[in-house]
């Protein structure tokens, strides 16, 4: 009996030692964007803030300085809002696409194709940086939201493809067949029979595809212009632009301002994750 | 009348080169208006290959398909005017059952008016009224069975077709539903292709029986025909059960009546002319009696309740023997075995054919 207790005490202590290990940034972020910079110059990085102060959160989101920019944060969110629902919608929808095709349409050479988009899930994007640039230029979307868009529905399309590939692998080819017997095409079978099934699938993308996109760094940093610059960006040249007394309480609420939207889809559609992962074959 | 459906020439390869594996070689079936046939054989026999070509989801590498008058090779599925049931029903799975009866109709524009009179139709004729707001998964398998049979029904298409739809059902919801197809076909009289490998079901709802083996049709004939003057020592052994028994011997043409020489006997049948042959009979064409002069020895006594099948052991190999429950032979006996003379197949020793 006592074994049994102590192990599940020991069991206990090192999950509670992990969480606070995790949390302790999380905390230390938070506590210091309500302090002052009195507080933070008086006190230690772990005591709690003496009150919610929203200063620094307001200087945060509307009126720090990048360079001689004095808009905060604001632009560049809205910037990231304007890319990430785009591209998300477009990549997790031709990705939908693209699996339909390559798990119940399947013709001469389509394993093969899979193949090839899959090196795309593997590849550092770091290597298709200069022809993607290249690419932006021809079609005149350099430095804009637009190429932005363009370039994450491409980066991401390997990865939806992949989702939707393995999760309509489950379906059976049948349904398909019954279909095209019943009188649908390919396109009403996908809409009315396919799509509905897909559920866990979609929001498993749907999630996926919006961190990636939201806390993208690489491509906002190499392919935005003066004013499409993503919020990953904003972040890091708001916290670099030197001036004489370092802002921290600023720089962690602009950090958890970048961070929150990620952490709200994952609280409010995090279940679905798990579930659409784990989520067997179609019955039926 | 004209044909409902012709098959002519069918060939289907799969590959290229030396891996090309022919799954269909040279079919040849002609369907009459109105008429229930069955495509049997064991798997991989190309039995599914050939309903998918009818119904249009593969393509033939070579040959012809019509349905009524016309070429229906290269033609959609949809524009061929058939309905086919799936072995795994294939119900959509988000949709009622109301809506997966009425989608066919959906998709040919059918009023929704007429479309929901249709559907009320076929689920009083299936049985399936209460069902009609539920989920396929809500349903258990003999329902999702019949909801698979009213999709199909509902469009009153010229063709029917079956793949294996009874396979995934327990024993005695087969049989049931056997019947309930038996009876939707007399009533509907639409033309029907079945695939099964069950020779049970193939006997009982066939009007007439195709049995293939390795790409080729073996036989195709009323299930009688099948069974009583099976085509060759194939078909004979795969349909009935207990299978036939085959008995090698050699013609002897020293008595007038005719002798039928058989290992350590020989039994007074007028064999075939020119030797050597295989000797086919069923097991209710054999009986025991205790005075024959075809001996063996019971090795075992199998009780099915309507019949007991008893197994002889002979010097010509082991006889199955079909008998009423109220034998008295038991392991070890010595009886004697006697031929219906007039229910005998004749097979030709080396080829198998029938003789």
């Amino acid at each position: 009996m006592i074994a049994k207790n102590f192990s599940r005490v020991l069991i206990y202590g090192v999950l509670l030692l992990a969480a606070v290990l995790f949390l302790a940034p999380m905390y230390v972020m938070l506590a210091t964007s309500f302090k002052d910079a009195e507080e933070i110059r008086s006190g230690n990085l772990l005591s709690l803030p003496n009150g919610l102060n929203f200063e620094a959160w307001t200087l945060a989101w509307s009126s720090a300085c990048t360079g001689t920019d004095c808009r905060g944060l604001q632009p560049f969110f809205w910037n990231s809002v304007l890319i990430v629902f785009p591209a998300v919608l477009i990549s997790t929808l031709w990705g939908a696409v693209n699996g339909y095709v390559l798990s119940l349409w399947k013709f001469r050479g389509s394993d093969l194709l899979f193949g090839f988009m899959l090196f795309g899930v593997f590849m550092p994007f770091q290597v298709v940086l200069l022809p993607m640039s290249q690419v932006l230029g021809w079609l005149g979307i350099s430095s804009s939201v637009g190429g932005l868009i363009f370039v994450h529905c491409l980066a991401g399309l390997a990865g939806t493809t992949l989702f939707f590939r393995n999760y309509y692998a489950a379906v059976p080819k049948e349904l398909v067949n019954a279909a095209r017997i019943d009188g649908a095409g390919f396109w009403r079978i996908f809409v009315r029979i396919i799509v509905p099934l897909s559920t866990p699938i979609v929001m498993v993308t749907l999630i996926w595809q919006f961190t990636n996109i939201w806390n993208d760094f690489l491509f906002g940093v190499a392919f935005s212009g003066a004013d499409s610059k993503p919020i990953t960006v904003g972040l890091n040249n708001m916290v670099n632009t030197s001036s004489s007394v370092k802002n921290y309480n600023v720089d962690m609420a602009a950090a958890v301002i970048a961070g929150l939207p990620t952490m709200l889809i994952y609280v409010l559609a995090g279940q679905y994750f798990v579930k659409g992962l784990t989520a067997g074959a179609v019955k039926g | 009348m004209a044909s409902a459906l012709h098959i002519s020439g069918i060939r289907k390869t799969f590959g290229s080169g030396d891996k090309t594996v022919e799954v269909l070689k040279r079919i040849d079936i002609d369907v009459a208006a109105g008429e229930f046939l069955i495509l049997v054989g064991p798997s991989g026999c190309g039995k599914s290959t050939l309903l998918s070509i009818i119904a249009g989801l593969d393509d033939p590498t070579e040959g012809e398909i019509r349905i009524g008058h016309r070429n229906v090779v290269g033609v959609a599925p949809a524009q061929r005017d058939i309905a086919m049931v799936f072995q795994s029903y294939a119900l959509y799975p988000t949709m009622s059952v109301a809506e997966n009866i009425g989608f066919a109709l959906e998709m040919r524009k059918v009023p929704r008016a007429d479309r929901e009179k249709r559907i009320a139709e076929v689920a009083a004729m299936l049985q399936i009224t209460h069902l009609l707001d539920r989920r396929p998964a809500q349903l258990s398998g003999g329902q999702r069975q019949r909801v698979a049979m009213g999709r199909a029904l509902a469009r009153q298409p010229q063709l029917f077709l079956f793949d294996e739809p009874l396979s995934n059902l327990d024993a005695k919801l087969r049989v049931e539903m056997r019947a309930e197809i038996k009876r939707l076909h007399q009533a509907s009289g639409i033309t029907s292709v079945y695939v099964t490998h069950d020779q049970i079901e193939a006997m009982t709802l066939g009007s007439r029986i195709a049995v293939m083996k390795d790409g080729v049709l073996q036989q195709l004939g009323t299930p009688d025909d099948i069974y009583s003057r099976p085509a060759n020592t194939y078909v004979a052994s795969f349909i009935g059960s207990p299978t036939m028994n085959m008995i090698a011997g050699s013609t002897n043409k020293t008595l007038a009546g005719g002798l039928f020489d058989i290992k350590e006997a020989s039994l007074p049948l007028a064999g075939p002319a020119g030797g050597e042959a295989l000797l086919g009979v069923r097991p209710e064409h054999i009986s025991l009696s205790g005075d024959a002069p075809w001996r063996g020895e019971v090795s075992v006594v199998e009780p099915t309740g309507a019949d007991t099948f008893v197994v002889v052991k002979t010097a010509a190999g082991d006889i199955t023997v079909r008998t009423s429950p109220q034998t008295q032979a038991k392991p070890g006996d010595a009886v004697g075995l006697q031929i219906s003379a007039g229910h005998v197949n004749w097979f030709d020793a080396v080829s198998g054919v029938r003789l």
